[in-house]
This record gives structure tokens, sequence and C-alpha cells, in this order.
């Protein structure tokens, strides 16, 4: 039993809350991304759990064992850091083997156990190379096996590709998943990359200043976030959101954009009426709108440009109010002229509405 | 005149001060002393020197007061460096901590940088007083022989001296090593599993070990070059007991008038500074930048 649980954990530096009242649970074997823009805390919180950081409110719990006045020493975690903070006197072998000797492993177990760590990474021929001498893929890869040494009973991981390129970065990602596979191990991944916490994580936790918005799996926070600022975070392009106001007119409510009034959606009217709410954001991610030459119930918008990417296309549009929207389409379909007045419409399933004030999703 | 042509001319026209102090200052005097060392200084002033060659040098270097000048530096150098460096070491270990008012500690430790070496020999000098001296109490010597005049410890306390007076600039290096170690590598330390003791050993003393060479080399050039706290605590005395090279040299000159003897230890001790030197640059290179 090796899952981490976080019960009202806060971290105040001098006045400044960096993580407020945070209640996380990481499961036994699971991967779990912490995302979120960089300021956002979940450094910290990682920090937190490895024992570098004193969290100022709440519990940290590793397995049943409360670890909040445990040394980061005895708290049988590997961490992998941003930098990989390998120590540049030591050569590959004996930075694999610190933490081994550092726990006093016995000396044949530790070289059976570097070697092990070393093919598992492919590092065996670069063992008795500086880290100077390496690669920055290489470099991160015995960052790594320095982690994966000891079998430690989680893995926690600080942004551990940021600083590789593209390529090696995409190709490492999916090192990582079969890594973690293989070991069946529990991870906590901090990353501001929303590719990366997509592609690996089973579950995300967002936070934004200091404060987790949403956890949940993958597809689950991409189809129905929490918030706006969920909403807006996740995907690329991000979501469209527009911000309109109810009207309750005597054929139910409806949603007035400018001088647009749109019938609001009837699987949200329920909900919508019951909170009350007089402003309501409705967001719509930009492969579920649709350009179309008119139609009724659909937003007038003119098309400010077409982005080519070769596999779709994106169609930036201006709404009446200056207001910027994308659309998301098939490379295949034809892609309307500049300057031109369209209109765009949405499938009403695929409508995300917030409170137009707290920014909480209602539907 | 071609455009390089005065270009050149403007080039050297700007160095030229620079030259002639350095021509005056340095180049002049440093020739001469070879000269002086060639010739062997007559007994009386005014009469001709006499062209020796390096007859001169045998017999200085050969000689029973210069080998005891250098056993004498060299046990000066073997007090002062490491004991100076361990003790900076661990002064900047100490202030390398984010504590309120840990400024404090930190201008405190590194302020016999700003003292002089005059100002502090005269400290020293008073707390030695055989009569009045607080160390002199605190040894229980009050009323003997003063520790300087004691052939057995004058050399062990002008050492002490020394340290203290060296100790400022030790533990700035010192200190200057530590915050170069980036934080991380304690931190992945920590978490890999090792104590305060073994994170010392495996990531502060390595990571250091540029510094602890640098000061090595540059605290062992000082100690060579030693002469302010001799002069003014013991004179090179009881009976040479701390007759270093440079204050032989001085001897040589302002006491004995023998410019030529002093010129051959001076070039001696030139000698040995230059190899320390060379070590420190060739060593430097190799080993300080642990590029990542």
């Amino acid at each position: 039993m090796s899952g981490i649980t976080l019960t009202g954990v806060g971290k105040t530096f001098d006045q400044t809350v960096a993580v407020a009242d945070l209640d996380l649970a990481v499961e036994d074997h699971e991967l779990l991304v912490l995302l979120g823009p960089s300021g956002c805390g979940k450094s910290t919180v990682l920090r937190m759990i490895a024992g570098l950081e004193q969290p100022t409110a709440g519990e940290i719990r590793i397995g049943d064992r409360v670890v909040n006045d445990v040394e980061p020493k005895d708290r049988d975690l590997a961490m992998v850091f941003q930098s990989y903070a390998l120590y540049p006197h030591m050569t590959v072998r004996a930075n694999i083997e610190f933490p081994l000797r550092a726990r006093k492993v016995p000396k044949e177990r530790r070289a059976e156990q570097v070697q092990e760590a070393a093919e598992m990474l492919g590092l065996t021929e670069y063992l008795d190379r500086k880290p100077a001498q390496l690669s920055g893929g290489q470099r991160q890869r015995v960052a790594l096996a320095r982690a994966v040494v000891r079998r430690p009973l989680a893995f926690l991981m600080d942004e551990p590709l940021s600083n590789l390129d593209a390529k090696l970065r995409a190709a490492t990602r999916v090192e990582l998943v079969d890594l973690q596979r293989r070991l069946e191990a529990t991870v906590v991944y901090v990353t501001h990359d929303q590719v990366e916490a997509m592609t690996m994580g089973h579950r995300i936790a967002i936070m934004d200043r200091g404060v987790l918005q949403q956890v949940g799996s993958p597809q689950d926070v991409y189809d129905r976030p929490a918030n706006l600022f969920v909403a807006r975070f996740i995907g690329t392009p991000p979501m469209n959101t527009i911000r309109g106001t109810v009207e309750r007119g005597d054929g139910g409510l409806g949603i007035r954009f400018d001088a647009v009034l749109l019938p609001i959606p009837i699987e949200v009217v329920a909900a919508v009426d019951a909170s009350g709410l007089t402003e309501l954001v409705v967001g719509v991610r930009p492969e579920h709108l649709a350009v179309v030459a008119d139609g009724t119930g659909a937003l007038p918008a003119t098309v400010e440009l077409v982005e080519h990417l070769g596999h779709e296309q994106h169609v930036v549009c201006r709404l009446p109010d200056g207001q910027l929207v994308t659309v998301r389409q098939g490379s295949h379909r034809p892609a309307p002229p500049a300057r031109s007045s369209v209109r765009l419409v949405a499938a009403a399933e695929h409508l995300h509405c917030f409170d137009g004030a707290t920014g909480e999703r209602v539907a | 005149m071609s455009r390089r042509g005065r270009d050149a001319l403007l080039g050297y026209a700007l160095v030229l001060p620079s030259l002639l102090i350095f021509g005056v200052f340095v180049f002049y005097p440093f020739g001469r002393n070879f000269w002086l060392a060639l010739h062997r200084t007559p007994p009386f002033p005014g009469l001709p020197s006499k062209y020796v060659g390096l007859h001169q040098f045998g017999d200085v270097l050969g000689s029973e007061e210069f080998l005891k000048s250098l056993r004498v530096t060299l046990l000066f150098v073997l007090y002062t460096v490491p004991t100076g460096i361990v003790l900076g070491l661990l002064l900047a270990v100490l202030a390398h901590r984010e504590l309120k008012g840990i400024g404090v500690y930190r201008t405190v430790f590194s302020s016999t940088v700003a003292t002089s070496v005059a100002a502090s020999s005269v400290i020293f000098f008073t707390l030695l007083n055989p009569q009045v001296g607080l160390f002199t109490y605190w040894l229980g010597r009050s009323g003997s022989l003063s520790v300087l005049q004691d052939p057995k410890t004058a050399l062990i306390f002008v050492s002490i001296t020394t340290i203290w007076q060296n100790l400022g600039l030790s533990f700035i290096l010192m200190s200057a090593g530590l915050q170069s170690v980036p934080d991380d590598l304690y931190e992945a330390a920590e978490v890999d599993g090792a104590g305060a003791r073994a994170r010392f050993r495996h990531v502060t003393l390595p990571m250091l070990s540029p510094a602890l060479f640098f000061a090595a080399v540059v605290g062992s050039i000082m100690a060579f070059q030693a002469f302010g706290q001799i002069d003014l605590l013991t004179e090179g005395g009881p009976n040479g007991a701390t007759n270093v090279l440079v204050y032989s040299i001085y001897r040589d000159v302002f006491t004995s008038g023998n410019d030529g003897v002093a010129a051959v230890k001076a070039i001696a001790l030139f000698v040995i500074v230059l190899v320390l030197t060379l070590v420190q640059l060739r060593f430097a290179e190799k080993r300080v930048s642990y590029a990542r």
C-alpha cells in the first residue's frame, strides 16, 4: 500500500499562500499528474510530499504513515528534478548507486541493482562517464535510473521532460509511461504541459493559484471542466468562452449576446433556472463549432483569418462585440474567405455553461 | 600613414603610461635584482661590486641560514594554511543557512579582511604581552617569558595571528564556494537518503574542491610572502625562530646591507611563488568547472 493522501494541506510563505487547503489522494500504482501554470503551487505540493518543504497546515500520509515530521531521507521516495540534479563529480554508475550507498545496501547487491537499472534505461555503455559527457536525454535517463534503482514506495517527478527538445520529449514521454507500467509505480508527476498531462496521467489534478481546481481522468477533465479556469487551460486551441445575459421570456430561457438572443439548450435550462443566474459564460470547444452560411440559433461572425495546419484548419472569427473565437475543422473542408460574414453553430450537447460571477460549471 | 599604422600608433600611445609605471616599479627592479644576484656586494659601501656569476647562488642557497629560513617558512605555511581553510569552511557552513540576522554573522566572520595587518598585529601583540596580555594570563604565563620570545612557541603564535588575519578571506572564499553549489543537489541527496554528514562528504566537499584548492594555493602564496606580522610581533626572532624568507631578505638588505645575498633569496622566493601560481593555473583549468 503506497498511496499518498493529502488532507487539508496548506503552505504559506511569509504572507503568500502557495497552497491552500488541498485534499488529494494518489492511488497505489497510479500516475497522477499535477498540472497548472507556473506559480500555481504544484511544485510546492510535490516538495511537501518529498519533505523538502514543511506544510503549514494539514496532514500528509504515505501509505498508512503520517509523514509530516518524517525526514525526506526516511520517506522512501525518489525524486526526479527538472535540472536532473546529477552529482557532477560522480560517474553515471556512482550517481545511480548513490541512493543505495546512502542506505547502506551491501556492495554486491548494489552492483546488481545498478546494472539492472542501467539496463532498464539503456545506460550500460555510459556507466563510467561523468554527467558532463552526456547529452540532455542521457542525463535525464541517469536521473530516472537513480530514482528507480532503489524501488521506492513512490516516485516524484518535477517537470522531468521540460529541458528536452520537442522530439526527445515525445519519445521520453512514451518511455516513461512504459516504465511506470512495468514497475507498477506510484508516480506524482508535475508539469505545466497539458499534452504531457493528457497523454501520461491516469488522472490529472489541475491547480491554479494554490487551489486545486479539478481532479479527474484526462477525458473527464476535457469533457466536463469544473470551472472556467480548467475549461480555458485544457485544450489547444483553448475553449471559446462567450459571456451573455440570461433572459426570461415567455417561451422559456434565452441568453443574449449583444444583439443576438439564443435559446438556452434544453439540457441545461433546468440547472440555469434553478440557479437564478443572470450572467452566464457559455463555452464551446473549437472542434464543436461549425461555420455555416446562415441558420437560425447561430452567432453571426466575420472571418478574420484561416490557419492551415495540414491535418486541420483553424478558422478565427470575430464576433460582433469584437471577441475572437476559433473554429477547428478538417483540412478537407472549404475554408471560408477572409472578411466574409458567416454564422457559427454548435450542438447543444457540446455547450458548457458557467456561472458568470464565480466561473463554476452550471451544467 | 596607413590606417593600420595609425591604429597601432594610437595603441602604443595608450599603453605607454602603464608601461612606464610597470617599467619603473616592476620590470626595472626585477631585472636589477638579477644583476644584483650575479654580483657580490662589497663589504664597505662605495667599493665596486664584483661579478661572480652563479657562484653566489650556490653559496646562499646552500647556507645554513637560508635553509633554516626556508624550513621556518614551510612550517609557517603548514601551520597557517590548512587550519585557516578548515576554520573558514566551518564558519562558512555555519553561516550558510537562512536565519534571521545571519548577515550580521557573515559580516563579522569576514571582517578581518578589512583589518590591516598592522592593526591586528598590534592587537595580538597586546594580548600576548607578558605583563598585561589577556592571552598570556589565560595561558598561565604571566610574568614569565613572552610566548613571542620563546623559540618553541614564537612561530606558533605568529601563525595563530596570521590565521586570524586571513580567516575573513578564507570564510569569503568558502562561502562563495558553498553558494555556487546548486540547492537541488542537496535536495536530491536528501531524498536519496543521505544524512547531513553524508551530504557534506559526498556533495559539499567534492563540489567545493575547486574553492578549497584555490584557497590552499592562494593561502600558501600569501604565507610565503608574509612580512608585516613578523616584523611587528617578533622581528624574525627569537634566534631566527620566525625568520621567514621575506623577513630574512629584508634583514639582509636593511640590517646587513648585503644586497647580493638578498637578491638571490628573492629569486628563490620568486621561483617558489611562480611554481605555485603555475600549479594553480594548470589545475584550475582542469578542475574548477564541473560543467553540467
